[in-house]
C-alpha cells in the first residue's frame, strides 16, 4: 500500500514538473483588458518569450482592485511572480501583505513627479478627466470649481468609490483641490450627479448612450475614439486645478523572488520592446523609454497644466474617512 | 367525489391541518419511525441539504478563518449609516416584490384561461430570458426606454412639460427589478395554476360557475399557496440587487446591504465585516419572509386520478378582452427593454464577433457551465421537494420539524448569501489544499446550481404535491418507491416543471457574474464576462452585441428544455 502511495506521488511530481523542466516559466498576473487580443498582453508576451527564452503565462482577472484580492486570496502560496496592474492608491495595502518582495534597480522610468518606490514599478500612468460630448455640450466646464458650481442640468455620471478605481480617484481629486470643503463640494455636486455607478464600464456605457453629457473617465479616451473610431465627438476637459494621476505599477511577489526571471521582467517593462505597446493598446502614457513617436491623436489629448497626486501612504490611511465623508454628503 | 374536492379547496385550510385534512391525503403508515428512516425521499433530501450546508457553511469558515484575528472592521459595521441602508434595502425589496407580484397573480391568471393565446408557449418562454441578462445589459435596455435619452423621453417631455429627468431614483429601481421578476413570478404562478385538476374545471362548468366565482374557489386557493413562496424569491432577489440599485438608483443614498458586503471584500478586504453583513442579510430576510407565510395557505390537492379531459372553460367576451389587455401589457413592459437590447446589439458587428475565437469558447463554456448547474439544481430541489413531502405526510398534524423546515423555506436562503462571498470563502479555504485555478469551474457551477435551486424548487413543488396527493397511497399500497416511483409514477407529471426549472436555473447560470468574478481568468471565460470585459475597454458596440448573443443563447437553451419538457405528451 505504502509503496503504492509512493509511486503515485513520484509519478504525480514528474507529470507536475515535466513543463517545468523543459523551459523556465513567468507567471505574471494582470487584469484582463491587458491580455485581451486587443491589449498589450500578446505583444509583451511575444517580446518577452524571444528575449528570455523562457515561457509567459499570463494569468488575467477583472481588474486591480481585483487582481490584489486574487493575490490576497492565495496568500503565500500564490502561482505569481509578477503582479502587472495595481494603481498607487492600492500599493500601501498590496505592502501591508507582505506578500511582495523588493526590486532591484530599474532604470528609464519616467512619471509625473518622478518615481521612488522600493517594491513597486511603474508601467503605465494616465490622467483622470471629465470626458464630454461635444455634441450635446457646447461650453465644458474649465476647472472643477466650474464643474462644482455649474448648471444642474449638465448632468455628469461618476463611479462609486466603494467600489470603483475611478471613483476613488474622483473623491481624491476633489480632496485634493477641496481639501476640508470637500464635503461641501460634493453637497453641491451633487445636483449634478445623475447617476453613480459601481464601475467604469457602466458609467461610460451610460455616457455614450447619451443619458449624460459628461462621465467620468481619462484624459486618454478621447485618443480611443480618435484613433479607433475616427471620431473627435467625445473630449476632455482641461480643468484650471489640475488633474489628478493614475500610476499603474508592477511587482514582484514573495514567490517571484526565487524565479531570476521576475527581475528580468521588470527591466524589459520599462523599455521600449514593452512600452511602444501601451499607449494605442491599454490607451494610457508609457511610463518608460519608448522608441515610437506617440500617435499624433495623443498630441491633441489635454494637458494637465498641474499633475495631482496623494502618497500611496495617505491614501491608505485616510480613504476611509473619506468615503464615509462623501457618503455623508452624498446620501443627504 | 367531485363535489368533496370543491369543498376543501375552499375556504383554505389551515396550514398546519392541511395535511390530515383530507382522509384520503393520509397514507397507511407502516409506523411513524420504520417509515421514516426507510423512505429514499427524506434521504435524498438530507443529502441535498447536506451539500448546500456544506458549501455556505464551508465558506463561512474560510472567510472567518481569515478574519478570525480582526474583529474590529465587523463591529464597526454597525453605524448610523447601516441603519439608512438597512431601512432601504427593505423598502425597495418590499416595493418591488409588491409590484412584481401583485400583477403577476392577475397575469399569471390570465394566461391560464386562455391556454389557446396566441403565441403563449413563446411568451412564456421569453420571460425566462432577463433572468439571463445580466443586470448593467437590462438597465441599459430600460434606459434605452425611459431614460433620458430614451425612445419615450420625447412623449414623456410633452407629458410632464419640461425635460424629461429620466428614472433614475426609486423608480428606475422599481422599473428594473419588475422587469426581472413580473416575468419570473407570472411563471412560478401559471406552474401552480396548471396543477389545478381539470375535474375541478369540469365541475365547475357543470355548475355554471362565473369568473368570479371560479376565481375564488378554484384559482385563488392554488395561488394562494403559492404566494409565499413567489413573493420570498422576489423580495430575496431585490433585497440582494447590487448592479441594478447603484446604477439606476442616482447615488449613494440609494445602497443596499449587498454594496456594503462587495465593499468589505474588495476594497476593504475584511473578510470578518463581509460575513457579519452577510448574517445581517439573511436575519432581515428571514423575519419578512416568516412574515410572508401568513399569508400563504396549503392548499389539499386532488387525490383522485384525473378523468375529466383537459377541457377549458368559456371565458365570456368582457373577460376576455381584460385578460388580452393584461397580456399584452405585460409583455410590452417585458419585450420592450429585450427589443432595444436586440436593437442594440444588431449595430454591432455580429459577423466579425461569430467568427473571434474568444467569443465561440466563452459561448461554449457558458452553455457547458449552465447545463451543468442547471443539472445539478434541478436535482437538488427534486430531493428537498421530495423529502419535504414525505415528511409533510409522516407528520400528520402538528408542527413541522426542523428539518422540514430546512427543506421547505430554509433551504431558499442561500439566494441572500452573496456569491461573491461563496466564493471567497471556498477560495481561502481550498488554497491551502491545491490549486484554486484547476477548481474555479467545478465552483461556478456548484455556486451557480444550489444558487438556481430555490428558483427551481418553486416551479417542482406545485407539480410534486399535487401528484404526490394522487399516487401516495397507490404507490403505498403498491410498494412502488425509490427510483421505480420516480421514473414510473412521478416522471409523467414532473416532465413539464422540471423543464421549467430546468430552464430558469439554466437562465439564471447563463447571466451569472457574481461567481465568475472572483474565479474567472482566461481559461474559464463566460459570455457575461467577456461581455463585461468589452465594455471596460471602450468596446460597447461589441458588448451589445454580446448581450444580443446572450440573449439568443439563453432562449435556444429555453426552447429546448421547453420541448424537452413536452415531447411526449403534447397535450400537457
Amino acid at each position: 500500500m505504502r509503496t503504492l502511495f509512493y509511486s503515485l506521488a513520484t509519478a504525480m511530481v514528474v507529470v507536475l514538473s515535466g513543463p517545468a523542466l523543459a523551459k523556465d516559466k513567468l507567471t505574471i498576473y494582470t487584469y484582463e483588458s491587458f491580455t485581451a487580443d486587443w491589449g498589450p498582453g500578446p505583444v509583451v508576451k511575444k517580446e518577452f518569450e524571444a528575449e528570455c527564452g523562457c515561457d509567459v503565462d499570463f494569468v488575467s482577472v477583472a481588474d486591480g482592485v481585483a487582481l490584489l484580492n486574487r493575490v490576497r486570496l492565495e496568500g503565500a502560496s500564490t502561482k505569481a511572480d509578477i503582479v502587472l496592474g495595481l494603481d498607487t492608491n492600492l500599493t500601501a495595502d498590496a505592502k501591508a501583505t507582505g506578500l511582495f518582495a523588493p526590486h532591484g534597480a530599474v532604470s528609464d522610468v519616467n512619471v509625473p513627479g518622478g518615481w521612488s518606490d522600493d517594491t513597486f514599478v511603474p508601467f503605465d500612468y494616465g490622467y483622470f478627466a471629465v470626458v464630454y460630448d461635444t455634441e450635446k455640450l457646447k461650453t465644458p466646464p474649465k476647472s472643477l470649481k466650474d464643474l462644482v458650481e455649474g448648471s444642474a442640468d449638465d448632468k455628469i455620471v461618476i463611479q462609486d468609490p466603494r467600489t470603483s478605481t475611478p471613483g476613488l480617484g474622483l473623491l481624491l481629486w476633489v480632496k485634493s483641490v477641496y481639501g476640508d470643503k470637500a464635503p461641501e463640494a460634493w453637497a453641491k455636486l451633487k445636483s449634478k450627479v445623475l447617476t453613480v455607478t459601481p464601475g467604469w464600464s457602466e458609467a461610460y456605457g451610460l455616457f455614450t448612450k447619451g443619458e449624460a453629457p459628461m462621465v467620468l473617465s481619462y484624459t486618454t479616451s478621447p485618443a480611443y475614439h480618435m484613433v479607433a473610431e475616427n471620431t473627435e465627438r467625445y473630449q476632455a476637459a482641461s480643468f484650471e486645478e489640475g488633474e489628478y494621476l493614475q500610476i499603474e505599477v508592477a511587482g514582484i511577489t514573495t514567490t517571484g523572488a526565487k524565479n531570476p526571471l521576475a527581475e528580468k521582467f521588470l527591466a524589459f517593462m520599462t523599455g521600449p520592446k514593452f512600452q511602444d505597446a501601451i499607449p494605442e493598446t491599454n490607451w494610457m502614457f508609457p511610463a518608460g523609454k519608448t522608441d515610437k513617436p506617440l500617435n499624433p491623436a495623443f498630441d491633441k489629448l489635454v494637458k494637465p497644466t498641474k499633475t495631482l497626486l496623494f502618497s500611496p501612504e495617505e491614501v491608505a490611511a485616510n480613504r476611509k474617512a473619506w468615503v464615509d465623508e462623501w457618503l455623508a454628503a452624498m446620501s443627504k | 367525489m367531485g363535489a368533496a374536492t370543491l369543498k376543501t379547496a375552499s375556504p383554505p385550510p389551515r396550514p398546519a391541518d392541511a395535511a390530515s385534512r383530507h382522509p384520503l391525503a393520509d397514507p397507511p403508515h407502516k409506523g411513524e419511525g420504520g417509515r421514516r428512516a426507510s423512505d429514499p425521499r427524506i434521504t435524498a433530501g438530507i443529502i441535498a441539504l447536506g451539500a448546500i450546508a456544506l458549501l455556505i457553511c464551508g465558506a463561512f469558515a474560510g472567510l472567518l478563518f481569515e478574519g478570525a484575528h480582526d474583529f474590529s472592521g465587523a463591529w464597526a459595521a454597525f453605524d448610523p449609516y447601516l441603519l439608512r441602508v438597512v431601512r432601504f434595502t427593505l423598502w425597495q425589496a418590499a416595493l418591488s416584490t409588491l409590484l412584481s407580484v401583485g400583477p403577476a397573480l392577475l397575469v399569471a391568471r390570465a394566461l391560464s384561461r386562455h391556454p389557446r393565446f396566441p403565441g403563449r408557449a413563446f411568451i412564456l418562454q421569453l420571460f425566462a430570458v432577463p433572468l439571463a441578462l445580466p443586470a448593467i445589459v437590462a438597465a441599459l435596455g430600460i434606459l434605452a426606454l425611459y431614460g433620458r435619452a430614451g425612445y419615450f423621453a420625447g412623449v414623456f417631455a410633452v407629458i410632464g412639460g419640461g425635460s424629461w429627468p429620466g428614472i433614475y431614483g426609486l423608480s428606475g429601481i422599481l422599473v428594473a427589478h419588475v422587469f426581472f421578476n413580473l416575468p419570473l413570478s407570472v411563471r412560478l404562478f401559471l406552474e401552480a395554476l396548471q396543477t389545478i385538476p381539470a375535474d375541478q374545471w369540469r365541475l365547475a362548468s357543470q355548475l355554471g360557475m362565473g369568473a368570479r366565482p371560479a376565481f375564488r374557489l378554484i384559482e385563488w386557493p392554488t395561488l394562494r399557496a403559492a404566494l409565499p413562496g413567489v413573493a420570498g424569491l422576489v423580495f430575496m432577489l431585490c433585497i440582494t440587487s447590487f448592479t441594478i440599485v447603484l446604477t439606476l438608483g442616482g447615488g449613494p443614498a440609494a445602497t443596499t446591504l449587498e454594496v456594503g458586503i462587495y465593499q468589505a471584500l474588495r476594497f476593504d478586504f475584511d473578510p470578518a465585516r463581509a460575513v457579519t453583513l452577510t448574517l445581517l442579510q439573511i436575519a432581515l430576510t428571514f423575519v419578512v419572509v416568516l412574515a410572508l407565510t401568513r399569508l400563504g395557505a396549503n392548499v389539499a390537492g386532488d387525490t383522485n386520478l384525473p378523468v375529466a379531459p383537459r377541457r377549458y372553460l368559456s371565458v365570456n367576451g368582457t373577460e376576455t378582452l381584460l385578460n388580452v389587455v393584461l397580456i399584452v401589457l405585460a409583455l410590452l413592459f417585458v419585450v420592450g427593454p429585450m427589443a432595444a437590447t436586440v436593437m442594440a446589439g444588431l449595430g454591432a458587428d455580429l459577423g466579425r464577433l461569430a467568427g473571434e475565437v474568444v467569443v465561440r469558447q466563452a459561448t461554449l463554456t457558458s452553455a457547458v457551465l449552465a447545463f451543468l448547474s442547471a443539472l445539478l439544481s434541478v436535482a437538488l430541489s427534486l430531493a428537498l421537494t421530495m423529502a419535504r413531502r414525505a415528511l409533510a405526510l409522516n407528520r400528520r398534524s402538528g408542527a413541522k420539524t426542523m428539518l422540514e423546515h430546512a427543506a421547505d423555506t430554509g433551504a431558499g436562503f442561500v439566494l441572500v448569501v452573496p456569491p461573491i462571498v461563496v466564493g471567497a470563502g471556498w477560495f481561502l479555504l481550498l488554497r491551502h489544499v491545491g490549486d484554486v485555478f484547476a477548481i474555479a469551474p467545478v465552483m461556478v457551477v456548484t455556486v451557480n446550481a444550489v444558487m438556481a435551486m430555490p428558483f427551481a424548487l418553486r416551479a417542482v413543488r406545485p407539480a410534486y404535491d399535487a401528484a404526490s396527493e394522487r399516487h401516495e397511497r397507490l404507490c403505498a399500497q403498491l410498494g412502488i418507491t425509490g427510483w421505480n416511483r420516480l421514473m414510473l409514477v412521478d416522471w409523467p407529471s414532473l416532465r413539464r416543471p422540471l423543464a421549467t426549472a430546468f430552464a430558469f436555473a439554466m437562465a439564471l447560470s447563463l447571466g451569472d457574474l457574481g461567481v465568475i468574478a472572483l474565479f474567472g481568468s482566461d481559461s474559464v471565460q463566460t459570455l457575461p464576462y467577456l461581455l463585461l470585459a468589452r465594455m471596460g475597454s471602450y468596446r460597447t458596440q461589441d458588448a451589445a452585441g454580446l448581450a444580443l448573443l446572450l440573449g439568443l443563447v439563453c432562449l435556444a437553451l429555453i426552447m429546448a428544455a421547453h420541448w424537452l419538457g413536452t415531447e411526449k405528451n403534447r397535450d400537457a
